[in-house]
């Protein structure tokens, strides 16, 4: 038994490339897999979100802006600096999922290399989702996948390292800006994934991390009329389709929740990508 | 001093000088009369200053307040655009905006006026005719007001015979700061007489006073010299209208109607963009003026970008989420 006192510690939510308390000054109580006390956490309020998204929008143009390239390093940065972090996230994984040491090891190693993996992608969609088209006509035809815009996500329950960077890398790969509501009760390696951001290269704003309830931070920002598409992975199961009407009133992209939250291991190929890209098409004439 | 502008103007022929108002008429008798008048006024305590607003600025102002906050907050709104690269058009377009601010919702009440440079009051004045909407049109070489005081009349002329409704001076900062305050005194005066009908605006540019005792004088200067409304800020210096400036002007027109039983406007510019920071002007003017400055002709807010803020606010209160920037023009 050590001397020293413990240092309880109260998280804070990661926005606009800053950590804030929630503006509500609420928190709640972390607790492990068997219920033991781990941290208090910020709870979002809908008034977060409304900064977050404020924060995002603002995040957008650099971000979107910068060539794919760039994003590509920026987010392979990130990968290092998650890395540095392996034990802390082990611990943290292991404790709110409930897993042993070897397992929650192979979360953090699969959720690493998931960044690293989308990281590579951000130069490499261009390629594969546009390309030149064939057209009838004097014309130079060709189709470029283009950022949705401000995302918000709604971060998978239960796997709250790797189902978290499977929903969130993606969306970034692609140039948008992200608005994550963070599993409630596993919020940890959210709020360690936030410090790792604040200390790479990627800009104040491109992503904020809300730790909260999804069921009440989701409405707010389904009908938002600023955010342009929302990914309802980790939406309660009784509100998705609530969620998803609200999201019909300003036409956002909507990413639907499966049935059961799936097996994250698995090669997610392009489908989470794609819903969060728009292809724009340039016709060009030809000239002799 | 000579005017190469209009050689045969009487050269300053020192007519006799207005006296400000009851009981103060005698205070610009001299110099150093004036001098001791405006240094005996009493100091501010910044500390206590910036206290009060922050104290104030805490009030919860919800529902129902908030809705009537923001429609007299809009009403309130002095919409400006002030650039060297202002064009016809886009005075027209803020016309459009002035008297329809959000068109996807007709109860949206029009602004109070719109504010351009002098030499476009004419396009503003003829886009806002009918509406009730008046234009203010800058002057007096805005905004370091420095040049000669027949330059600064000509401007003032110049923009009344445009059609301004309102014109908004600047004080001669330099002249204030070296204590010469019979000559800003006496080009208020001047400005005032040349305004003729319009209602005349007296900028204070307080980001460059330095002290809220300068303030406090300043605001005093400009109403005894017959200023219609005292205005913070041109906007182009930082920092702009602040809250403490603004209460310590608040101050300074209630005292001034005690004493001699006129009212004067307070007009805070520059600065202000977001309805939390209106709405706490507006608690302030409660508090510290009163009611009776609560109308767009006693208060205004010199802004541009505060007016989409308002909208987007009003639109949350209406539809109940929040609205985003695509949904409010752009200026």
């Amino acid at each position: 038994m050590s001397d020293r006192l413990a240092v309880r510690k109260t998280y804070k939510l990661y926005l606009n490339g800053a950590f804030p308390r929630s503006e509500s000054g609420r928190t709640y109580e972390v607790t492990d897999a068997r219920g033991g006390f781990l941290a208090n956490a910020a709870r979002a309020s809908r008034k977060d979100a409304r900064d977050a998204v404020v924060a995002a929008r603002g995040a957008f143009e650099k971000w979107s802006g910068a060539t794919a390239y760039n994003r590509g390093q920026v987010l392979y940065r990130v990968a290092e600096v998650l890395e540095g972090r392996h034990a802390q996230f082990c611990e943290e994984v292991a404790a709110g999922e409930g897993l042993s040491s070897s397992r929650a090891r192979a979360a953090v190693d699969a959720a690493i290399d998931r960044w690293v993996w989308y990281a590579g992608w951000t130069d490499k969609l261009g390629a594969v989702l546009g390309g030149a088209n064939p057209v009838a006509g004097p014309y130079f035809d060709f189709s470029l996948p283009e950022p949705t815009g401000v995302v918000a996500v709604l971060a998978p329950q239960r796997s709250s390292l790797l189902g978290l960077v499977s929903v969130l890398a993606p969306v970034l790969a692609g140039g948008n800006t992200a608005v994550v509501v963070t599993s409630r009760d596993r919020p940890l390696p959210a709020v360690t994934l936030g410090e790792v951001l604040a200390t790479s290269d990627v800009p104040g704003g491109v992503v904020n991390l809300l730790t909260g309830d999804a069921g009440e931070i989701g409405p707010w920002l389904a009908e938002h009329d600023d955010v342009d598409a929302i990914d309802l992975t980790g939406a309660p199961a009784d509100r998705a389709m609530e969620l998803e009407r609200l999201a019909a009133g300003s036409i956002k992209r909507v990413v639907r929740p499966p049935a059961e939250e799936p097996d994250w291991s698995a090669d997610p190929g392009l489908s989470r990508l794609t819903p969060f890209l728009e292809t724009k098409t340039v016709w060009h004439p030809m000239g002799l | 001093m000579t005017h190469v502008l209009d050689p045969d103007a009487p050269a300053a022929a020192n007519p006799p000088r207005r006296e400000p108002p009851a009981p103060y008429r005698d205070v610009t008798r001299s110099d150093a009369a004036f001098r001791a008048f405006l240094h005996g006024l009493p100091g501010v305590d910044q500390v206590g200053a910036e206290s009060r607003v922050a104290v104030l600025g805490t009030r919860s102002i919800k529902t129902t307040a908030k809705a009537w906050a923001i429609d007299t907050a809009i009403s309130m709104v002095d919409l400006t655009t002030l650039e060297g690269a202002d064009t016809p058009g886009k005075v027209r377009s803020l016309a459009a905006k002035a008297r329809r601010p959000d068109p996807g919702d007709p109860t949206t009440p029009p602004v109070a006026a719109v504010c351009v440079y002098g030499d476009l009051a004419g396009i503003a004045k003829e886009a806002l005719a009918g509406t009730g909407i008046s234009v203010a049109a800058v002057a007096t070489a805005f905004p370091s007001g420095r040049a000669s005081r027949a330059v600064k009349l000509a401007d003032v002329r110049d923009a009344v015979a445009n059609g301004a409704d309102e014109i908004d001076m600047v004080i001669d900062r330099g002249a204030f700061l070296a204590g010469r305050y019979l000559d800003v005194y006496d080009e208020i005066v001047a400005v005032k007489d040349a305004c003729g009908d319009a209602h005349l605006k007296v900028i204070l540019e307080t980001g460059e006073l330095v002290t809220l005792d300068n303030v406090r004088r300043a605001s005093w200067l400009a109403m005894l010299a017959g200023g219609d409304f005292i205005k913070t800020s041109t906007g182009k210096i930082s920092p702009a209208a602040t809250l403490p400036v603004c209460l310590v002007m608040l101050e300074a027109v209630r005292d001034f109607r005690a004493a001699t039983g006129r009212q004067v406007g307070v007009k805070p510019a520059g600065g202000i963009r977001t309805t939390k920071d209106a709405i706490k002007h507006l608690v302030l003017v409660n508090e510290v003026a009163g009611p009776d400055w609560l109308s767009p002709d006693w208060f205004r807010f010199g802004a541009s970008s505060l007016l989409n803020d308002l909208l987007l606010q009003r639109q949350k209160l209406r539809t109940g989420h929040y609205s985003g920037p695509d949904h409010v023009s752009v200026d």
